[in-house]
């Protein structure tokens, strides 16, 4: 690139700016490398893997597996390996066997598909089909004390070669799995509760946060504390506040149960994570509860960040307080708001502990992030899990593009 | 609307919006105090509370006399109510002892009189400016808020403590019983003392803080130089970078579980200290960067545009200049990360399977069967919860700071 125009900057850049962007790409290397690692990398591989029909069980690829055991005495002395496919349904192909006899244990007669060459034999066994087993039998004379041979011999491990088609890097594809996780009402489902879950939890964390940011927005003693409590349900791990959650709302023994049933305002009690649909309703109020703090948070110091001259000039127009806060702190707030409501809505929809904790998906709780580890795990099939991750990660790219155009528009958070 | 900018129309109708709500909470307080069950009776409530809100209406000069007589009369509505509808608080079961419901009165009494009189104060008996009526309605909703907050964010807590101080037997015979025993003496602590001898606790704390220390090492490590690239330094893609910094940071975690898992088992990583420490750093790298870097912006540049003219080189300045003057930001950086790394639930869950190598969730993850008494559960859920709050509670400034610059992390 030459400098064609004779005013303006320099298009090129000088040694001094080179310098700077070795030193800049230097420095952000070791981040790009470990985040492609672990990021980037598994990204790529869910793709590959959602088209695999890939169970839990196929993680360890098929293979040969040995036992190998010396039997009879005497002139029915043998070396007997005992060959078998670990796979029940994949063939493993070019099964090789060898092992080394001990001294003072003599071959005399092999198996035909061995040959011995000094003290090793090598045995070729060829294909073995999906859960076949197969006996190589190599008879021996032993000098000397029986037991120590037979030590000696199970005590050398014979090696195997052989390999089945590895369902994970093999070039076998297959559309199954998208169309077992689009299949049917069930995908509907998970949808739903998706979006109510996301929907409902982001509005109602923010909703309640703004409320929690103008009762905190005001001087007087205790403020401190109370924003520091108000925290808690966000610093606290997951975990224990869930099972926190989970047993103040048991069916059987809760308190809040025993509560209501004292408190007249219920007669039986209520399954509030097992019952549809107010297991749903529920994780969103759990998912509120968590939240709010973190919107709060955010709200407040915007809020704190107002120039109070301008409440100042209202008071003097003889605004009422309701006037002010709808007319000049709420458009204030706007920015910060829906930058908060794009971040927490995609956060929202990437949840998964929360419900996995409380509910485990059930009762209608199954969201996609949810689906992934049921599909995964619970099922077996990693396959259709993968499936749903590569769902989740579209919609994820939908939700960025939204986020990046907002926020080009908005001030940065 | 207008008709209810009238003192003693917006007066009565705080009230007894106001009483109800108190009523409950007496109940709620004191049943989980004494493990007795009580009924507020909603609307002797609200009569109650309607009531209160006319005779508390701020005299402004009005007469003695007067007021008192139409007090009086009013009280016709509470007592009418009462007397057809039963009173305000009344024991769940004739068990129920009197020094509880008693209790229960003096809260309610308390709660309500004090706070109504303060939620009328800007209001006159007659026609309300509108200041004067949405500063009273503001009164009221800024009450509301905060019996409503304390209460949702104080009682899951206080049942996870009080449950991991009974045992099994007490939980089951009455749910609503949080007294505890002071007279037992250690053996309240029994939970704790079984978790720690037990179930390996001592070893999961242990593991999960060296754990979480390391995860703060290595994302400053590789966040810190990083953040100073894209905050200071001019190169092409500088912007793509950031953002798809942010993006990562979007990606929710059981999408790369997934892989991971399977890599893990693969490699052999997996039921590893060492597969942990690869994949924790990683996940806090991007929210550490993206609040480094504004952080690291908002330095002055002139400083460290003096140190490059004395002759110091770029790794020197940020290492003597920049360093030195973000520490408040990486002490928050750090907080924010130590906290996410302590919590972490998922990744430790589907990893680790030997008891041995259990971080403080896993365990307590571990702990959530048939066969283990709740309390248990409850214990490991303050042990875990413990450490957390005390580190937040005593730098609470550093940690808003964090969270705040941290963004929107879930």
């Amino acid at each position: 690139m030459g400098d064609t125009g004779t005013s303006g900057p320099p298009r090129t850049i000088g040694p001094l700016q080179k310098r700077e962007v070795r030193l800049a790409w230097s420095l952000l290397f070791p981040t790009i490398a470990i985040v492609s690692a672990v990021v980037v990398l598994p990204l790529l591989a869910i793709f590959w893997i959602s088209f695999k029909p890939i169970g839990l069980a196929d993680l360890r690829p098929p293979g040969p597996v040995v036992r190998e055991a010396l039997r009879g005495a005497g002139e029915e002395a043998r070396i007997e390996y005992r060959v078998r496919n670990s796979s029940q349904s994949e063939a493993i192909n070019g099964v090789t066997l060898s092992d080394v006899v001990p001294d003072g244990v003599t071959v005399r007669e092999l198996d035909e598909r061995c040959e011995i060459s000094g003290l090793r034999i090598n045995c070729v066994i060829g294909e073995l089909e999906g859960g076949a087993r197969d006996r190589i039998s190599v008879f021996v004379t032993i000098r000397g004390d029986e037991a120590a041979a037979e030590a000696a011999i199970e005590d050398s491990e014979p090696a195997m070669t052989g390999s089945g088609k590895n369902i994970l890097t093999n070039l076998e594809f297959t559309l199954a799995n998208f169309a077992k996780i689009f299949d049917g009402k069930e995908f509907w489902g998970v949808l739903g509760a998706t979006l109510f879950y996301t929907v409902f939890g982001t509005v109602g964390a923010l909703v309640v946060g703004l409320f929690a940011a103008m009762l905190l927005n005001r001087e007087f003693r205790g403020q401190g504390v109370l924003r520091g409590l108000y925290l808690f349900p966000y610093v606290a791990p997951v975990i224990a506040v869930a099972f926190a959650w989970v047993i103040l709302l048991d069916p059987f023994s809760g308190s809040v149960n025993e509560l209501l049933v004292q408190m007249g305002v219920v007669d039986e009690k209520i399954n509030f994570f097992g019952d549809r649909p107010l297991a749903l309703i529920m994780v969103t109020v759990f998912e509120i509860w968590r939240y709010f703090p973190l919107s709060f948070l955010f709200i407040l110091a915007r809020m704190q960040s107002i120039d109070s001259d301008m409440y100042e000039a209202a008071d003097m127009d003889g605004a009422s307080p309701f006037q002010k806060f709808w007319y000049l702190g709420l458009p204030q707030l706007l920015g910060i708001l829906s930058v908060l409501f794009l971040l927490r809505f995609i956060w929202t929809f990437n949840k998964f502990d929360d419900i996995f904790l409380l509910t485990g998906g059930n009762a209608g709780t199954r969201t996609l992030t949810v689906n992934v580890y049921e599909q995964a795990f619970a099922v077996s099939n990693i396959g259709a899990g993968a499936a749903v991750a590569v769902v989740i990660f579209f919609c994820l790219l939908l939700f960025a593009y939204v986020f990046f155009r907002t926020m080009s528009q908005e001030e940065g958070l | 609307m207008h008709v209810l900018r009238y003192g003693y129309v917006a007066g009565p109708l705080i009230g007894a919006f106001w009483a109800p709500v108190m009523a409950i909470v007496a109940c709620i307080t004191v049943s989980f105090l004494t493990g007795e069950g009580l009924r507020p009776t909603l609307i002797p409530c609200a009569a109650l509370g309607f009531w209160l809100g006319y005779a508390g209406l701020p005299a402004r000069g009005r007469e003695l006399a007067p007021r008192l007589v139409r007090a009086g009369l009013l009280a016709v509505v509470p007592a009418l109510a009462i007397l057809l509808l039963g009173s305000a608080i009344v024991p769940a079961a004739d068990a129920t002892p009197v020094h509880a419901v008693a209790l229960a009165w003096v809260i309610f009494v308390l709660a309500s009189v004090w706070p109504v009189r303060a939620m009328l104060r800007p209001l006159p008996h007659g026609r309300a400016t509108r200041h004067e009526f949405e500063e009273a309605v503001i009164r009221f909703l800024t009450g509301f808020g905060y019996v409503f907050f304390t209460a949702i964010v104080a009682v899951p807590f206080y049942v996870m403590v009080m449950t991991s101080l009974k045992n099994q037997s007490e939980l089951l015979q009455n749910p609503l019983d949080f007294t505890i025993d002071l007279s037992k003496g250690w053996e309240l602590l029994r939970s704790y003392q079984e978790l720690f001898a037990d179930f390996n606790f001592g070893s999961y704390l242990w593991t999960s803080f060296y754990i979480s220390v390391i995860t703060v090492l290595l994302t400053l490590l590789f966040s810190v130089p990083g953040a100073y690239a894209v905050a200071r330094l001019r190169f092409k893609g500088q912007k793509a970078f950031s953002r798809s910094i942010l993006l990562i940071y979007m990606v929710p975690m059981i999408v790369l579980a997934l892989p991971i898992y399977i890599a893990f088992s693969m490699a052999g990583l997996r039921n590893t200290v060492i597969g942990i420490l690869l994949i924790y750093p990683v996940t806090t790298i991007p929210v550490a960067l993206y609040m480094l870097q504004g952080y690291f912006r908002g330095l002055p540049a002139e400083v460290e545009e003096a140190g490059l003219m004395d002759g110091l080189n770029r790794l020197q300045v940020i290492w003597k200049i920049t360093l030195p003057l973000a520490l408040p930001a990486l002490a928050s950086v750090s907080l924010y990360v130590f906290m996410i790394a302590w919590n972490e639930f998922l990744l430790a869950f589907m990893l680790l399977d030997d008891p041995s190598k259990f971080t403080l969730t896993r365990g307590i993850a571990s702990l959530d069967s048939s066969e283990v008494p709740r309390q248990h559960l409850m214990a490991g859920a303050v042990i875990s919860t413990v450490p957390i709050m005390t580190l937040f509670l005593g730098l609470e400034r550093f940690m808003t700071k964090g969270l705040t610059a941290g963004s929107v992390k879930g």
